[in-house]
């Protein structure tokens, strides 16, 4: 957590441009889960028209359909905070159309590259064929996250740079490219795992805990993990 | 409509034929069927079948099927309409309905949003009814930005008369594109997916409601002729004189499908004072709203499809000591993704007795878990009505909230209730 403060601070980047389907799930579950372990929290809603602020602990971006996803991404740019955010150190959680334009470039409708915020070295563009579907994927060991589940629905195809890595491997679905899924790069991390990916892989909520305030204890298992074994088992029956 | 050509009407037979052979060997109610061989047979025939009639499509993400109904009741006492009334709202299904009524002057069409371009070029319409527009089952459905687009530029090149909210700002847009429009504030409670200009993309200022206008273009809500008061339950109309709605069904998005079937009604020459009564019979429309009465408690059916649907379902909830089941699928109908559960607040359930069923209800109770509303995991209606009544004999109420194929699946289970 940062110095100035005991709590930690959730900033939930542009709910009005990319909170197209269930976004909202991982900034609760964030705080739901460092409450339980006596972790104070703040979570800050920052809209597309106001400036994004540096000094918080965890940044979440959503999902956005076409045109939002331009605007933001025309929009953090201009206003630099994110970048400066993660320069500081903190960690980011960018999901889907988030995932894209938190690298360096993306694809507009037209497949036309566009710059984005610059802070994952990763490159996506649009691709043949639209990937709809429940999606699994083993997360590298470093993390230590385990089997990851969610849902995917997006266009696009992403390339990872030198300076990021996969953040798991494709057991079913497409990810970035049907054989990795997602990026990390120290502390900022990117997922096609759309929607509540954090409630659906409680261990993934947990990374970006300890990544923030080190060792925290376990909790007791409780509907978290029962949906994560569910959509396990679903997924690849 | 006599003097369809002979292909056509060879083609609206064998349609014909084929729903009532759907019909009688229980496969459907014959709607889809019937107007896919019609098609095959003449493919023009949507168009030729529209020809010479008045009539009005009506498009939404939510409330089109009721609305239809409405405007249906509404313009009954004008003579015959024709009218798809049981929700096949694709091309097939407005084929079925006109080839089923051949001699009906006027008719009111429910039709699919992302179908509404191609139907309205192909049945020039009197009046076309928009209303609202917010996410639904997005892994298969269209984005709601880019609808609202194609809407817009339809309606460009179209001279139909539209009847659309002001209050959805998206809806407005696409609106804004017709020449000659009819403004409803129908209200609007999910404003989730519209704080972004649908012009230029800047944040709107949307106070006080409901007015909204774009602080960077200046698009703004359109004046309105016609609006709900949803406190007093009354509807204004263009001249100022106010009516009261007293609606069977219930809530504000009823109040909404209501005003916007009395300005609809209104463009046939119809007053408010004709049109009110027909609106009130409306009990229920295709199962909605339906109460079941089993072992002497009544159990309401709502049913609520994506989150803006299930914030009006919580509206309308009876008072807190009536408990509620919430029931959850994810089928193809459904949409296979259950990621908009987190889109909804179900902080105004607490206090109450929640259950949860259906295929995901797994889905649902880590939900709820996260939002601190208590609730108990259970597999069918029955067994909650056992349990409550085991508890609480006096027990007259249950509500129900569930989408599509969990409503279909619990309708089905007590014998497929109208």
């Amino acid at each position: 957590m940062s110095d100035t403060s005991s709590r930690l601070r959730i900033v939930w980047i542009y709910p009005d441009l990319l909170s197209t389907y269930g976004d909202q799930g991982n900034v609760l579950i964030l705080r739901r889960r460092a409450e339980l372990r006596g972790i104070p929290t703040e979570t800050v809603h920052v809209h597309s028209s106001d400036a994004v602020p540096v000094e918080g602990d965890v940044y979440l971006l959503g999902g956005g359909e076409d045109r939002p996803q331009i605007l933001a991404a025309e929009r953090l740019r201009a206003d630099g905070g994110l970048k400066r955010a993660a320069e500081r150190g903190a960690a980011v959680f960018a999901v889907c159309a988030g995932y894209q334009i938190i690298g360096e470039t993306y694809g507009d409708d037209a497949a036309n590259p566009l710059p984005g915020v610059g802070i994952l070295d990763v490159r996506s563009n649009r691709g043949q064929t639209r990937a709809v579907g429940e999606i699994v994927a083993d997360v590298d060991p470093a993390l230590g996250v385990g089997r990851i589940t969610g849902f995917e629905n997006h266009q696009g195809r992403t390339a990872i740079g030198p300076s990021a890595r996969p953040l798991s491997t494709t057991v079913k679905g497409i990810g970035n490219d049907d054989a990795t899924e997602g990026a990390y790069q120290g502390q900022i991390l990117g997922t096609y795992l759309h929607g509540p990916a954090l409630p659906r892989n409680p261990a993934l909520a947990d990374l970006l805990l300890r990544w923030r305030v080190g060792q925290i204890p376990p909790l007791q298992p409780s509907w978290g993990e029962t949906l994560h074994e569910e959509r396990l088992a679903a997924a690849l029956r | 409509m006599s003097e369809l050509p002979l292909r056509a009407q060879l083609a609206a037979a064998l349609g014909k034929g084929a729903a009532s052979l759907s019909r009688a060997t229980g496969r459907g109610d014959g709607s889809v069927i019937g107007g896919r061989i019609a098609l095959k047979v003449e493919p023009d025939l949507l168009s030729k079948l529209a020809r010479g009639r008045r009539l009005t499509l009506v498009s939404a993400t939510n409330g089109k099927t009721t609305t239809t109904r409405l405007i249906a009741s509404a313009l009954r006492q004008l003579g015959e309409i024709a009218t798809n009334e049981h929700g096949a709202n694709m091309p097939t299904g407005h084929i079925t309905a006109l080839s089923n009524r051949p001699n009906a002057r006027n008719g009111v069409l429910e039709t699919d949003e992302k179908y509404l371009p191609q139907v309205l070029r192909e049945t020039a319409p009197a009046v076309v009814v928009l209303m609202n527009l917010s996410r639904d089952q997005m892994d298969r459905a269209s984005e709601i930005n880019l609808l609202a687009k194609k809407w817009r530029d339809a309606l460009a090149m179209s001279d139909t008369h539209v009847i659309a909210n002001a209050d959805d700002p998206l809806v407005a847009w696409a609106g804004l594109g017709a020449r000659n429009a009819t403004w409803v504030s129908a209200g609007q409670r999910w404003k989730e997916d519209s704080w972004c200009c649908p012009e230029c993309g800047g944040h709107l200022k949307r106070d006080p409601d409901p007015h909204w206008e774009c602080p960077e273009c200046g698009l703004r809500r359109p004046d309105t002729t016609w609006a709900v008061n949803n406190a007093t339950d009354t509807v204004t109309d263009p001249n100022g004189q106010e009516f009261r709605l007293q609606l069977h069904l219930p809530g504000d998005a009823n109040r909404a499908n209501g005003v916007i079937a009395l300005a609809t009604a209104a463009a046939y020459g119809i007053h408010p004072e004709q049109a009110l009564p027909r609106l009130r019979e409306i009990e229920s429309v295709a199962g909605r709203y339906t109460s079941i009465v089993t072992s002497g408690v009544e159990v309401r059916l709502l049913l609520s499809k994506n989150p803006a649907g299930w914030l009006e379902s919580f509206a309308v909830l009876d008072p807190p000591r009536v408990p509620v089941i919430l029931s959850v699928n994810a089928q193809i109908p459904d949409g296979k993704d259950t990621s908009w559960l987190w889109d909804v607040d179900y902080t105004v359930l607490r206090g109450r007795r929640v259950f949860v069923m259906g295929e995901r209800r797994t889905d649902l109770a880590l939900r709820l878990e996260t939002d601190e509303v208590p609730f108990e995991v259970v597999d069918r209606v029955d067994q909650v009505i056992g349990r409550l009544k085991s508890e609480q004999p006096d027990i007259t109420k249950i509500d129900v909230i569930a989408n599509y194929t969990a409503f279909q699946q619990i309708r089905t289970a007590y014998g497929r209730v109208q």
